[in-house]
């Protein structure tokens, strides 16, 4: 469909960031090359660009990242928290004076869109930070005991989609409580981690505290099961916090898992239509659908199907597909060959199954990888895209009758991470909420974070929380009697 | 126990499975010998099966809705009424647990009074801990947000092998005060009281199904139940070292919620550790709109 009004290009300037052509591991405060000189590239997902060459850390790397968190893990946890607290501020601030060189950079390491890096990744970043620097010297208050102490050294792993953020909510609350970190970002997203270690440099962090490993899932596997290890904290898919899960079995390592989702969005008949679909977009399509608590399948009430899908088809040919540092885009590129390739998979899938496939026209750039935003109406439970997390810009729309038919078609799923609730009658909010097997429920909002909100998810989404108080019990083992948990 | 006319033959009693608020056998119709300290017979207990196992989850998933919904208020009576059934059979109790784990009589009567102490205090918990763990978080933005603990659903649990009756109880009662159900598997050489409780259970408003009691050999009734797909958690208390990790492994294909043995002493101050073992939080949100000019809008 034609716009009534086209957009003339409003690209974010690249000058601001200045990418090297090669980074080393961040191990002890140095950039070190990888113990046998392995690198790998990262490239732009939107044009297929080589931004940078980065280290593949090997198990050797990894003991050597481990020792020298080990070695800082003494004098970083017997700091004043009020000292640890300071570092954080510290690093929040350079966060915020950096943010629109370090949105840049993540929108080419990512393909997300620059008004999402710039309004949603960042700031986030940034309050993250501010939260629990102020925690840091209060722990005593958090209600997990006088005197909680520190793990020790945490194995870090965070995903792709949002590289930044993710770092944010594994490094913040591990620092305030005083252990130390190593820190393995994603494969094809590794650059802004890099760029977060030349700000720990900045404010002076002692050196080990912090610790970056650049590499693919081996990194991670020997990161999982090297013994000096006291906490896991990993982000990614449910199939590997399985396999973390099974790792650990029988040692004293702590986890906290927080993995994927298939969460239902519910539209009940008397929902203001225009905003629930304003929702339903916020729910699937922000981060080109690549989040583990999108609102991934539509359960919209019978009797207002038609109207809300032909209204939300309307608002679909409206999104802006394309250059990610254009200031207009709505969607950005898929973060990777792999990533397009499972997502062409699984709506191909749907189509075989039998569902009906719909996308607005749009046309989508040569180089890089592109997915166009799509819907599938016709949905069954048996659908595997009903039931498959399919981290893309893939919509499942599914229909009920009564409140019991939508709750039970919610929870009708092997994950519990996200769901979202659109009507105008608040018992109705409450009594629905109260039954969503989730750990986050938007009621009339969607894809809302905030670093005081508590995020995780029930059944097969993981589990432990971040964020918030909760997000502290993660890295404490509180003084009670029984000591340990 | 009191005075017995020399002369009267006493009644056995036949220790039987509580499950779905009844008193099954075990379906394979298996016994084994449960003896005292010192070796001599007590009873047979049920040596139960892994279709025992499964068909105890199928009880607690079925309670589960019920109990999870109930008013904290109404849990916290029930497990109240628990501790009133307790006292009454309290000489029974520590007749069973003084033969069982080979202790005085005084030794028995106080770990019974503790364990009856530890369920009236884990009554009063019901509807408290959500005060304690959960509450509203300031956003920065016009949101309303609260998080709030829900019960993490079927929970096993393999009570302590030492402690036949404060050590279940101190287990058992957190599980189900937070609104959890539970398969408790017993002792596996110290069954009796935990029998026993299934039928103080039975008479003290709890519905049938938020607990059930499985006795028979540890390793051959948690395999299934770690591995099961219904079920949501699983305390390892009664576990050795090798087998706790064999469960968990096994626990992690539903990535059940795990908590690992330990060693403990069952009289002191058990904190809130267990109560929040099993326990999701789910935090909601909701606009909050504004009072502007233009009227209030999401």
């Amino acid at each position: 469909m034609a716009s009534v009004f086209e957009y003339a290009p409003a690209p974010e300037s690249r000058a601001v960031v200045d990418i090297a052509p090669s980074y080393g591991l961040f191990i002890d405060g140095e950039f070190t090359e990888a113990a046998g000189g392995k690198v790998f590239k990262t490239v732009s997902p939107s044009t297929e660009e080589v931004l940078a060459e980065v280290a593949q850390a090997s198990a050797e790397d990894i003991d050597r990242a481990v020792k020298a968190a080990r070695k800082a893990f003494g004098k970083w946890s017997a700091l004043p928290g009020t000292e640890r607290a300071k570092y954080l501020f510290r690093i929040a601030r350079i966060i915020q004076e950096r943010s629109r060189e370090l949105a840049v950079l993540e929108t080419l390491d990512n393909g997300k869109p620059i008004r999402e890096t710039r309004d949603t990744d960042l700031p986030l970043v940034a309050a993250h930070f501010f939260y629990y620097a102020g925690w840091a010297d209060k722990l005593g208050h958090a209600g997990l005991g006088a005197d909680p102490r520190p793990l020790g050294v945490a194995g870090q792993i965070i995903p792709w989609n949002f590289p930044l953020l993710m770092l944010a909510w594994k490094i913040a609350p591990a620092l305030a409580t005083g252990n130390t970190v190593v820190l393995k970002p994603a494969e094809t997203t590794p650059l802004s981690a890099l760029f977060f270690a030349d700000i720990c440099r900045q404010a002076g962090l002692p050196k080990g505290v912090v610790n970056i490993v650049t590499g693919d899932g081996g990194t991670g596997a020997a990161l999982v099961s090297h013994p000096d290890i006291d906490k896991i904290a990993f982000t990614g898919s449910t199939a590997v916090g399985k396999a973390i899960a099974r790792e650990i079995a029988g040692t004293d390592k702590r986890a906290t898992l927080e993995l994927g989702g298939k969460g239902a969005n519910i539209v009940f008949d008397d929902a203001p239509v225009d905003q629930a679909v304003e929702g339903i977009v916020t729910g699937i399509f922000f981060n080109q659908g690549q989040v583990c608590c999108a609102g991934s399948r539509l359960l919209v009430q019978e009797s207002v199907h038609d109207e809300v899908l032909e209204s939300l088809k309307r608002r679909l040919s409206t999104l802006r597909v394309g250059d990610p540092l254009d200031k207009n885009t709505d969607l950005g590129a898929i973060n990777s060959a792999e990533q397009l390739a499972r997502i062409t998979a699984l709506a191909e899938t749907g189509e075989a199954e039998g569902a009906e496939r719909w996308s607005p026209a749009c046309d989508l750039p040569s180089s890089g990888y592109w997915f166009a935003p799509t819907l599938f109406t016709n949905v069954t439970q048996a659908h595997t895209i009903a039931r498959d997390e399919i981290f893309g810009p893939v919509l499942s729309v599914l229909t009920f009758r009564t409140p019991e038919e939508a709750v039970a078609k919610a929870n009708n799923t092997q994950y519990g991470l996200s769901a979202g609730i659109w009507t105008e009658k608040g018992s109705r909010i409450l009594a629905v909420a109260a039954r969503l097997r989730a750990g986050v429920v938007w009621a009339n909002t969607f894809n809302k974070f905030d670093p005081t909100s508590p995020f995780g998810g029930y059944k097969e989404s993981g589990y432990g929380r971040e964020g918030g108080r909760h997000g502290l019990e993660a890295y404490l083992a509180p003084s009670s009697p029984e000591g340990e948990r | 126990m009191s005075t017995v006319d020399a002369t009267r033959l006493s009644v056995f009693k036949t220790y039987k499975l509580y499950v779905g608020g009844k008193f099954p056998r075990s379906e394979s119709g298996r016994v084994y010998e449960v003896t005292d300290s010192k070796g001599a017979w007590l009873a047979h207990a049920p040596l139960s099966s892994r279709k025992d196992a499964r068909d105890a989850v199928v009880s607690a998933r079925k309670a589960f809705g019920g109990w999870s919904g109930a008013t904290a208020y109404n849990r916290g009576q029930v497990l109240y009424r628990i501790a009133e059934m307790l006292e009454g059979r309290r000489g029974q109790f520590v007749r069973e647990v003084a033969e069982a784990e080979g202790l005085p009589k005084a030794k028995a009567a106080a770990a019974v009074d503790a364990a009856i102490d530890r369920w009236v205090w884990y009554a009063g918990w019901t509807d408290k801990i959500a005060q304690v763990v959960g509450g509203a978080n300031p956003v920065a933005g016009p949101f309303f947000n609260l998080s709030t603990p829900e019960p993490t659903g079927v929970v096993t649990v393999l009570a302590p092998q030492d402690s036949s009756f404060l050590g279940l109880v101190s287990v058992l009662a957190p599980v189900i005060a937070t609104g959890n159900t539970a398969v408790v598997v017993a002792s596996e050489r110290l069954p009796l009281p935990a029998l026993s409780l299934g039928e103080v259970l039975a008479t003290s408003d709890l519905p049938g199904g938020v607990v059930n009691v499985l006795s028979g050999r540890t390793a051959e009734i948690a395999a299934p139940l770690a591995a099961h797909q219904d079920v949501n958690g699983i305390d390892l208390t009664g576990a050795d070292a090798v087998l706790a990790k064999e469960l968990e492994i096994a626990a992690a294909d539903s990535l059940k919620r795990v908590l690992r043995p330990h060693a403990t002493d069952w009289r002191s101050d058990p904190g809130t550790r267990r109560l929040t073992a099993f326990l999701e939080t789910k935090t909601v949100w909701h606009p909050t709109g504004s009072l502007g000019a233009s009227g209030s809008s999401y």
